[in-house]
């Protein structure tokens, strides 16, 4: 259950939005179930009394929908942003993706979300799912109510919550919290510690589920080119191979390097992944390696950071030095 | 001769400025290296983009081999620190997914060096044959 309840949020967007300093609120919505909770523009204060949503399903970071929704009024926009938000926040104004000053923004505390393929992996026949403190009662079609620890269906990134302080907003409700030293790192070098063959069958087993949806593309506050490489019709690659055993090794690996050093590892591609790959290692690898090359660094910690790609010192590492380190093997 | 000795194909990208210049000098110098490394001239090592070499390897290369002008020597003053940067997050990353390391290289020839430049490539030949052929990254999708 999050620490503050939804009439907080709503009645805190009415206010701003009755007083005119926004005229429209990036929140959350219910979708098809209760826990598909999907993004959404409100404009009214009765749309927000009747739709918003906020629990343990509001995952989605709002960072990238202020590109789209800043360029459509001149009106300022109220947005929700959970801690981990903040940074994509202040990576797209880094990159001077949106206007700062037509955002209104509201830090909110955050106590995980909740991953929807860890319940189904519990039970699949779901009819509706409620919040009772520190459980998860799942109400089944066949078995009855069903109740789950929390912190065990906890998303990846939430498990691992590398901060619960907001780095950027106008306005916080609740308590700011700390940087969190988290375990972010271990999945990664659990794998490294594998063999070159282990870890080939790994990736293979992951990535040949993908289906190229493209949605962690799409998601992605850190890629926001109008036109991306993969769409190009004549690359050959565009679409997934008619073939079962095919994996994409090439989206995934250039995906994850056209936001190295950009991504704040919000986790949002592993979120919506359809298919349940571990995409945000692919991401984690880069930043561990950049912290170890290059120094520590976390991308949207502050506004006008130069992030270690687009930038060198004469000393740096040679490529064939990155390779084989530690406890790689030969 | 065997006819159907396997020959490993191997892509070089080369900055025009010093190792394109050191591959002239290689054959000028009438020294050889393999006929299987295919050149690929580009305006600075740094013009080299991770994608052309996961295309080259998507493609059927077997080994990809960048090379540029030694680090401080760049033709425009700072492209290749860009290179050795990137590079070497790729090449970890590519190592990270359970590719051959030793597929990949970056090697720094100078326009004088035409005799390193077969070095390296008769030494990068050697190693990627060794290896045998390229399955991990092909796709079969872009192979004509």
């Amino acid at each position: 259950m999050q620490e503050i309840t939804r009439d907080v949020l709503v009645n805190k967007a009415s206010e701003l939005m009755s007083a005119g300093t926004v005229d429209r609120v990036l929140g959350w919505m219910r979708g098809e179930f209760d826990y598909d909770i999907t993004p959404a523009v409100f404009s009214t204060e009765e749309e927000l009394k009747n739709n918003f949503v906020w629990n343990d399903f509001c995952g989605a970071n709002f960072s990238k929908y202020l590109i789209r929704e800043t360029q459509k009024s001149e009106n300022k926009v109220l947005v929700f942003l959970k801690p981990c938000d903040t940074y994509s926040f202040n990576q797209l104004l880094t990159e001077h993706r949106f206007d700062r000053e037509k955002v209104y923004a509201v830090g909110i505390p955050c106590n995980g979300m909740v991953d929807m393929t860890e319940i189904k992996k519990a039970n699949e026949a779901i009819k509706a799912i409620e919040e009772s403190g520190d459980s998860i009662v799942v109400k089944t079609l066949y078995d009855g109510d069903v109740t789950l620890d929390r912190a065990d269906v906890l998303l990846e990134r939430c498990k691992n919550c590398k901060s619960k302080k907001h780095v950027a907003y106008d306005e916080l409700i609740g308590d700011d919290g700390e940087i969190i030293e988290s375990a972010r790192f271990d999945e990664v070098a659990k794998l490294e510690k594998m063999t070159a063959d282990e870890r080939y069958a790994f990736w293979q087993n992951e990535l040949s589920r993908c289906i190229r949806c493209n949605a962690c593309r799409d998601i992605c506050p850190a890629c926001t080119c109008e036109k991306c490489v993969f769409d190009n019709p004549n690359s050959g690659v565009e679409n997934k191979a008619p073939a079962d055993s095919f994996e994409e090794k090439m989206f995934h690996i250039i995906r994850a390097f056209h936001v190295a050093g950009r991504c704040t590892d919000c986790g949002e591609c592993s979120r919506v992944c359809p298919q349940g790959i571990p995409l945000h290692l692919l991401n984690r690898k880069f930043i561990s390696d950049i912290n170890e090359f290059y120094g520590e660094y976390q991308a949207g910690s502050e506004v006008g950071n130069r992030a270690p790609i687009v930038n060198y010192t004469t000393e740096d590492l040679e490529p064939g030095e990155a390779v084989g380190r530690g406890g790689i093997d030969a | 001769m065997q006819m159907n000795e396997y020959k490993p194909l191997i892509v070089a990208f080369c900055c025009n400025w010093c190792s394109y210049a050191g591959a002239d000098l290689a054959g000028n110098n009438r020294l050889s290296y393999p006929a299987d490394v295919k050149i690929i001239r580009v305006p600075c090592s740094c013009r080299v983009n991770p994608m052309f070499i996961l295309r080259a390897f998507q493609k059927g290369a077997d080994g990809v081999i960048i090379c540029g002008c030694h680090p401080g020597d760049c033709h425009y003053t700072s492209g290749n620190y860009y290179t050795r940067r990137r590079m070497a997050l790729l090449f970890s990353m590519l190592e990270f997914l359970g590719i051959e390391r030793e597929r990949t290289r970056v090697e720094w020839v100078s326009a004088a060096e035409g005799a390193k430049f077969a070095e390296t490539m008769n030494d990068f030949a050697e190693t990627v044959a060794a290896l045998g052929e390229n399955k991990r990254l092909e796709d079969l999708r872009c192979k004509k």
